[in-house]
């Protein structure tokens, strides 16, 4: 087993032994619970609504939006997850003293940081994984049609826990346990504002609200991909334009520039952390 | 086996080490002393790599400190150190075992029941580390750092948590370990154990070595007391080496000689001449 291996077997037993895992299953469970009788709820009430009929005009709002809302939530739980299971994973634990017998060994820094970050990605990807496809399937099942991409909404939605997770490693090799929580679940609140700033900005023409919202989205990208992800949702038309300027988020598409920026940024990241981590003392 | 030239380290607002020297040789127990803030645990963290130091040069086996070489042949045990509370001491074991990345001969459960007996925990093998008190978890600290045999250990207060029994547990593994040839830097406020244990000491105070040799040879005070025909007589201020040409004398003078009692101060004396109080002062 690689060195990488062993770190994060030990992070993920801990998660295991101290019931984080079960703890968010059953949280999980609860919450797709909660979405089944919104979703069976919302198509009761819309049966008697010709519109909202197969063929009808705002036929593909309402799973679009349900999806929309479903995204949103797992995005939410799936970066406070992040965020709990990596906050502490370098300076926090450095304090508490786990970490010093690890590094002593012939492990490099560099390869306990990829073990954590290996760790916590599984549990927080997997989450996100899980919950959006749980979250498609069910609401297929209710509603007669999705939106032509909603599959491809999963993806996006991984990869910006992924940047929160990483962001958080970043933060947690620089500050102490509470306040990489606070900061990186700070961050990631503005984040979400910049992006609702920046729909506004540009609906009304205010050029430096939406600079300022762009600027923000190559900082913390995680928001330019659950935009993406919206985009991916949106129907086509006037429709469209109407779940853009909705209350979660502007929709809007990144292309593959957002995608290889992402690559950049998550290594520059992990590069970060590991610099910080080899110049401190423990 | 260990060796350190010069070492010079600074934190923040305070000089640590100010031109260390050190070295330890294959099967050698050196004791590490002085008053706390001295420097001893900065230097023993420099020789496994936690801490970079700002200047000098330190080498474990002729790899220089603090590279996956050499920390592949260092057991290391920190003053403040904890194990994850969820994990078994077999488990802990484990996963040093694997980080250790040195093969044990018989295989590596024979040697996690071997360090689990010769720390006095070969019950406590299935025991979390949560429900061990601060002593056996000491002891497990111990096995840990003796995971694969390493040709070098760097214990720091190895004994600080123990009883008297546990002491004697410690005592008797370095002891065992010296005979295998391991090279030894125990760090200790422990004088007693030293003087049982320890080849040589390396005395420090505020970062500077201020006397490093054979406990014999630090401990040879000045003085002797010289039994004569004439009855005892003592001469407080005569150097050791004059005493054969002093015995001469009284030889020559026609007095019978019947014994040559030479002055010895103890550790404890030699310390508190050395360094004093300092600790008080501070």
């Amino acid at each position: 087993m690689s060195d990488t291996l062993v770190i994060a077997r030990l992070a993920l037993q801990e998660a295991v032994r101290r019931r984080v895992l079960t703890v968010v299953g059953v949280l999980t469970i609860a919450s797709g619970a909660l979405y089944l009788v919104g979703c069976i709820t919302l198509r009761h009430h819309l049966e008697g609504l010709a519109q909202f009929k197969r063929g009808g005009q705002l036929e593909p709002l309402v799973p679009a939006t349900l999806l929309g809302l479903a995204s949103f939530g797992t995005l939410f739980l799936g970066s406070v997850l992040a965020v709990f299971l990596a906050a502490g994973a370098v300076k926090g634990d450095v304090d508490r003293g786990l970490v010093q017998p690890l590094v002593v060994r012939p492990v490099g820094r560099g390869v306990y940081l990829a073990g954590r970050a290996l760790a916590a990605m599984t549990v927080s990807g997997g989450f996100v994984l899980v919950v959006s496809g749980a979250a498609t399937i069910t609401t297929r099942a209710l509603f007669s049609s999705l939106p032509p991409k909603a599959w491809t909404v999963i993806p996006p939605l991984i990869v910006a826990v992924l940047v929160v997770t990483m962001l958080t490693l970043l933060v947690s090799s620089l500050l102490s346990t509470v306040a990489t929580g606070i900061s990186v679940l700070m961050a990631y609140g503005a984040g979400l504002i910049a992006g609702l700033l920046g729909e506004i900005a540009r609906a009304f023409s205010a050029h430096t609200l939406s600079d300022i919202a762009n600027t923000v989205s190559y900082l913390l990208p995680f928001e330019a991909l659950y935009r993406d992800a919206l985009q991916r949702l949106s129907p086509g038309g006037s429709l469209g334009q109407l779940v853009q300027l909705g209350p979660l988020g502007g929709a809007q598409g990144g292309g593959v520039g957002l995608w290889i920026y992402t690559l950049f940024y998550l290594c520059g990241c992990a590069a970060l952390a590991v610099w910080a981590f080899r110049r401190s003392d423990l | 086996m260990v060796h350190a030239a010069g070492l010079t380290k600074s934190y923040k607002r305070s000089v640590a080490l100010r031109g260390v020297d050190i070295d330890v040789s294959a099967g050698e127990v050196v004791g590490l002393l002085g008053p706390n803030g001295a420097g001893k645990s900065t230097l023993t963290k420099v020789l496994c790599g936690l801490v970079r130091a700002d200047g000098g040069s330190a080498s474990i086996a002729g790899a220089p400190a603090g590279s996956s070489l050499a920390r592949s042949k260092v057991g290391y045990l920190a003053e403040l150190f904890r194990f994850p509370g969820w994990a078994t001491a077999q488990e802990v074991l484990v996963t040093h075992q694997r980080l250790a990345r040195r093969p044990t001969a018989g295989g590596d459960a024979d040697e996690r029941n071997r360090l689990l007996a010769e720390v006095g925990l070969s019950q406590a093998g299935s025991t979390r580390v949560e429900a061990m008190s601060k002593g056996m978890q000491q002891r497990l600290g111990l096995a840990q750092a003796m995971v694969g045999d390493p040709e070098v250990l760097l214990l720091d207060e190895p004994t600080s948590a123990l009883d008297p029994a546990g002491r004697h547990t410690v005592r008797e593994v370095l002891s065992r370990a010296r005979d295998r040839g391991t090279a030894v830097l125990l760090n200790t406020h422990l004088l007693g154990e030293v003087e049982q244990l320890a080849d040589r000491v390396v005395l420090i105070d505020a970062g500077r070595v201020v006397a490093a040799g054979a406990i014999s040879d630090l401990t040879a005070g000045h003085g002797v007391t010289i039994e004569t025909d004439q009855g005892r007589v003592e001469h407080p201020h005569v150097p050791r080496d004059t005493i054969p040409a002093l015995v001469s004398d009284l030889v020559a003078d026609g007095r019978q000689v019947y014994a040559v009692i030479p002055h010895r101060s103890t550790l404890e004396e030699l310390y508190l001449e050395l360094v004093g109080d300092r600790e008080a002062h501070r």
